[in-house]
């Protein structure tokens, strides 16, 4: 998966001046990142959300943990491609260590990930913060 | 109470909720959430706060001023109630936390009644409150749920609900209108053909309370609950209508104190009504905010609300035939209040979110009808619902905003 990398993110929102324009980035995002093919969305890898329903698919390759996300809705899907693009590719120390909420600060992106927000990606984080735990032990 | 001089005028009553004076990211707010709760304008605030200020105090027992003036206004407010939806009697009011409270009473009551064999009749239009509580019940009683379906228009299937009705259907619950799709039952009706089999008829009230004009002695219903976070008043508080003759055996629900006549360690004798199905210290800063907010809703011309309420529907559908791949999800004849939809390719979560950068407040999702939603084959709407301090400008706002939320989309 061709990801641009978390720095780049932040580099490409902050030149943008308006929310039209961040919303479109994460439009567009979305629409990149590669989908889950239909037999892939089974019931096992749904990650609970409120909204949209978010599948997500991880395994371990040479040291790093690998990702792939999909939801029914295209800016959650922008969401889960900023997410990945932070832990995608990484080691479980670096995932655990990376700094998730100033990410989506410096994004000006904070309230998706407050534990309010019902679109499950906390909840994301959490399952990919749990399954580096998990490789870590 | 109901005595009122002059009207409140309908084009300035936006002015009288402070919190619709606010801006979101930039632009003026636009609330089309009403179905899930509507705003509080500055009277029921008022009411609640002078309750706190002037007379806080627990109600009935006290042998003092503070708890005296607390009963007059918490009782006087029971008045207020039984008036509003022209209960016969104040005592057939029963206070509650609101209407998933007041069903889960008949729920429970009834419950302990049904046998195996007895049936409970709803409808494929539910909202989970009038729909899990009645399954719930069946499965601890024996008894089985039957489901009046709908057409695809959203409006209920009318020949096959009197189709399912029969000796062993003891209690029908259907909802007023739909929160999902906004259809109005005729329940006058439908509770006339159930009470002809002797069956008991709750109707949900929660989104038809606010559009005025309930009289449940004309529906002829034996319960119609209602919540009044609904109705322009405070959350946490909300009411079961009963029938006196049905509600003075009523199964009890919480005890405790306040709902008993005579205690000793072993046993314990219940009150009259309404005591002794309100355990507990009641919700006296809601019970009074809600009396507050049928008095504020008293004042409005519900002619004037009514006409007011069908304009604002009536041209969100004609505006949205402007909009290539937008289908309105719920077209029953007879509809108030809710405007459902779905955009092709577009998902309700993200329509609702661009919305929201707009400033527009709506509800996306399966509007706690999972059910229905599967019904009708879809993931879940967008949806827009209206209430008096709505206007025109507002709908319009609605479709720039949702043009622009296609066009980012696209």
């Amino acid at each position: 998966m061709n990801l641009p990398s978390h720095q780049e993110i932040i580099e490409d929102i902050e030149f943008f001046d308006d929310w039209e324009q961040r919303y479109q980035y994460i439009i567009d995002l979305g629409k990149s990142i590669p989908k889950l093919e239909p037999q892939q969305k089974n019931d096992e890898l749904l990650v609970p959300g409120c909204q949209s329903k978010v599948w997500l698919l991880s395994h371990v390759e040479d040291g790093v943990l690998k990702f792939q996300a999909d939801s029914d809705a295209v800016i959650v899907n922008g969401l889960l491609a900023i997410v990945l693009a932070a832990y995608h590719n990484q080691t479980a120390a670096q995932i655990l260590a990376f700094d998730i909420d100033g990410y989506f600060k410096a994004l000006d992106l904070e309230r998706h990930i407050s534990p309010t927000r019902g679109n499950g990606l906390r909840a994301i984080v959490g399952k990919i913060q749990a399954l580096a735990k998990q490789q870590q032990a | 109470m109901t005595a009122h001089t002059s009207h409140i005028d309908m084009t300035t009553i936006g002015a009288e909720f402070p919190i619709l004076q606010q801006k979101i990211e930039g632009n003026p707010l636009v609330y089309l959430d009403n179905a899930a709760t509507t705003q509080k304008p500055l009277a029921v605030i008022q009411a609640m706060t002078d309750y706190y200020m002037q007379c806080n105090s627990n109600v009935h027992r006290g042998a003092h001023h503070l708890a005296d003036e607390a009963t007059r206004r918490y009782e006087q407010a029971r008045d207020t109630v039984a008036a509003f939806i022209h209960a016969a009697d104040r005592s057939e009011v029963i206070w509650t936390s609101g209407t998933t409270e007041a069903i889960n009473i008949v729920a429970n009551g009834i419950a302990q009644r049904l046998k195996s064999g007895d049936e409970v009749l709803v409808t494929e239009m539910e909202h989970h409150a009038n729909l899990v509580t009645w399954q719930q019940a069946c499965l601890r009683s024996g008894a089985t749920l039957k489901v009046a379906p709908i057409h695809d228009n959203g409006a209920l299937d009318t020949e096959a609900f009197s189709a399912l009705l029969s000796e062993k259907t003891k209690l029908v619950a259907l909802p007023h209108v739909s929160n999902a799709l906004g259809t109005v039952n005729p329940i006058h009706s439908l509770t006339q053909q159930a009470k002809a089999y002797g069956a008991l008829v709750l109707i949900d009230g929660a989104q038809g309370i606010a559009h005025g004009g309930v009289d449940v002695q004309d529906i002829g219903c034996d319960f119609y609950a209602f919540s009044g976070h609904k109705l322009f008043g405070p959350t946490g508080v909300g009411v079961l209508w009963g029938k006196a003759d049905v509600l003075q055996d009523w199964p009890v629900w919480q005890t405790g104190g306040e709902m008993i006549a005579r205690v000793t360690y072993q046993e314990s004798t219940w009150g009259e009504l309404p005591n002794r199905l309100e355990a507990g210290t009641p919700n006296i800063a809601g019970v009074i905010g809600l009396a507050a907010a049928i008095d504020w809703f008293n004042r409005l011309d519900l002619a004037a609300v009514q006409s007011h309420e069908r304009a604002l529907l009536a041209y969100a559908t004609e505006q949205a035939h402007s909009i290539d791949g937008l289908r309105i999800v719920g077209t029953a004849p007879d509809k108030i209040g809710v405007f459902s939809f779905i955009m092709q390719d577009s998902h309700p979560a993200d329509i609702g979110f661009l919305l929201d950068k707009q400033g527009v407040a709506i509800r996306t999702g399966s509007h706690c009808a999972q059910p229905l939603m599967q019904r009708l084959g879809l993931p879940g709407t967008a949806r827009a619902s209206f209430s008096v301090y709505n206007t025109l400008e507002e709908v319009d706002v609605l479709f720039v905003a949702l043009k622009k939320a296609q066009q980012m989309l696209a």
